[in-house]
């Protein structure tokens, strides 16, 4: 079965020039978990200026991180970087293979999982190894029921969500990194032509650390500027589940839930939302929860750590007002 | 003469259906849905309503293809009145969800793909609301050999290429291949147009044609993953209720709690 022997291969994603982003140090630390004691942790990492980062994932969990640095490989070209992995996992033939379930995982492993006839899963929200081999947890039925799934194949893929791994310590650093063979790149059908970042205010979700969301009870556009505030206070980004999109209060980019952005932050603040379970599944392993409904009986508060029933309109700018005094401190 | 575009639909319980309408059947590994009623999976609505604005731009012809078991014949007569020429159904009793993994499914739909007339574009949505997968799109195209882009937000064609705005987490970017090729369309691209009740009307009148696996003379590779279990998700936690005489001192509260706690 897939992933038994504790072989794993972690792709590694870049958050800046030789960086690596938390949820690839945190696949590093999860595949530790999996590959012990006898197993090895690989790390892959395809892009330019990419050496630069093989130390760090040496020193947070990989003992072996092999590289490819070409211009070709950045930014992320699926069909340039599936040339290249597919014949290094090809002879690796075996164990799993761990990407973040992010734009980059979602589109290039099902692409290696169908080239080299190994099974995928995604979006996992747990992996773990026992005497079967790895079992892999997901969210199916829009977050209504968690599915656990085997791989039959010898080598597996999954893509994994934030939060199911920690990051390990710096610690010793490993061998020296081995740079991967390079085919020329050649053509590729498929072309990036230019990339646009939105202005980090607008709603870098996924990587936030405090997400201030809210729902049909914010009650129109100006409710949500006051959720803006409380996001600036705490340097985080604002949320919403799908009736204020819906109703265009807040733009389509900042849906949190299953058919929206995924997240999970060290603190989530659910304002005036209710909790469907299609929300509840895009945001459901934030660290901390925090609920303001003003109806005690609102699910939210059975999957929140701390929780005031109010109307938002009351509590909140106290709370806004206290929290600013406590963070400038 | 404008493009042929073909749209993949699958028929899921409606996803916004009340928690308590969805049962899980953790011994048969499968989930009931219950009352709620069959709808087209809302990514691929967004895919339909792609097609729809590149054929008012261009013209051509679209066509529906949905794979399932005991497909409602309602709710393709609404999908492709809001826009669609014809429609194919491949449909058996054996196109059971419990029964079908990505790899089995891409290579049915790869399968009656090679039986249409030849087309431009494959659009699909970028995962289906009960599998959650997110790999058949890009399995067919893997199988037919067709280019793919993932996760569009806008979708263009022109020139004998499709022009993708394709998501990233901090804003998108614009990627391009030539036809024919396959693109899975994210939500941020719009919510699929409604049909007037003279289109619905209009559509009955349309071309569809209904398949059987055994037409497509395929035979079906092995599933790569197994369920081997379905459980209702745990989310509970223990909720610390904040208690105040008013409302703002709750607030107040709230935050010297999160503070003590060290959350913020």
């Amino acid at each position: 079965m897939g992933g038994a022997n504790g072989k794993v291969a972690v792709i590694a994603e870049m958050e800046e020039v030789g960086r690596p982003s938390r949820i690839t140090l945190e696949l590093l630390g999860l595949g530790r978990r999996l590959a012990s004691p006898r197993g090895e942790v690989w790390a892959v990492v395809l892009g330019s200026g990419v050496k630069e980062a093989c130390g760090e994932l040496a020193s947070r969990g990989a003992d072996r991180v092999f590289y490819l640095d070409h211009p070709s490989l950045s930014p992320y070209n699926p069909e340039a970087w599936t040339r290249v992995l597919k014949p290094f996992l090809r002879e690796r033939g075996e164990g799993v293979v761990l990407a973040g379930h992010t734009p980059l995982g979602q589109d290039l492993l099902p692409r290696l999982a169908f080239s080299l006839e190994a099974g995928v899963v995604t979006d996992c929200v747990g992996v773990r190894a026992d005497e079967e081999g790895l079992l892999f947890t997901k969210p199916v039925y829009g977050g209504n029921a968690l599915a656990g799934v085997r791989v039959t194949t010898p080598l597996a893929l999954a893509t994994v969500r934030s939060r199911v791994g920690e990051a390990l310590p710096p610690t010793h650093t490993g061998e020296e990194p081995v740079p991967l063979p390079l085919d020329p790149p050649g053509e590729t059908r498929v072309l990036v032509r230019e990339r646009h970042r939105l202005e980090a205010a607008e709603c870098p979700l996924e990587e936030a650390r405090v997400v201030v969301s809210g729902g049909r009870g914010m009650g129109g556009e100006e409710g949500f500027e006051v959720l803006r505030e409380l996001a600036r206070t705490l340097g985080g980004a604002v949320g919403a589940s799908r009736p204020p999109v819906d109703s265009g209060w807040a733009p389509t980019t900042c849906q949190v839930g299953i058919t929206g952005k995924v997240v999970a932050p060290d603190l989530y603040i659910a304002v005036a939302i209710s909790g469907s379970s299609q929300h509840l599944s895009g945001m459901a392993d934030s660290g901390k929860i925090v609920a303001v409904n003003r109806d005690p009986e609102a699910y939210i508060f059975q999957v929140s750590d701390y929780g005031v029933v109010g109307d938002w309109r009351e509590v909140l700018p106290a709370f806004l007002t206290k929290v600013r005094e406590l963070v400038s401190e | 003469m404008g493009p042929h575009i073909v749209v993949l639909a699958k028929m899921v319980p409606d996803p916004e259906g009340p928690p308590s309408s969805f049962e899980v059947k953790t011994a048969e590994k499968r989930v009931v849905a219950r009352g709620i009623p069959p709808v087209i999976n809302p990514f691929d609505e967004n895919a339909l309503e792609a097609a729809i604005r590149i054929k008012e731009r261009l013209g051509g012809t679209i066509t529906l293809l949905s794979a399932g078991k005991n497909l409602s014949r309602a709710v393709i007569l609404k999908a492709v009145a809001s826009g669609a020429d014809a429609s194919v159904l491949l449909e058996d009793d054996s196109l059971d969800q419990a029964l079908l993994d990505s790899r089995k499914t891409a290579a049915l739909l790869a399968a009656a793909l090679r039986t249409l007339d030849p087309f431009d574009l494959v659009l699909c949505g970028r995962q289906a609301s009960d599998t959650n997968a997110g790999v058949v799109g890009l399995g067919v195209a893997e199988l037919l050999g067709l280019p793919a882009v993932t996760l569009a937000q806008r979708v263009e064609v022109s020139d004998g290429k499709v022009v993708v705005e394709r998501v990233l987490s901090d804003g998108y970017e614009v990627v391009e291949c030539p036809l024919p090729a396959l693109v899975t369309v994210s939500g941020e691209i719009g919510d699929l147009r409604y049909p007037s009740l003279q289109a619905i009307r209009a559509a009955k009148e349309l071309p569809q044609r209904v398949l059987r696996p055994d037409d497509l003379g395929v035979d079906l590779p092995p599933s790569w993953v197994e369920t081997v279990s379905l459980e209702p998700p745990r989310r509970e936690r223990r909720c610390r209720l904040v208690e105040a005489d008013s409302p703002a001192e709750a607030g107040e509260k709230l935050a010297l709690l999160l503070r003590e706690e060290r959350v913020i």
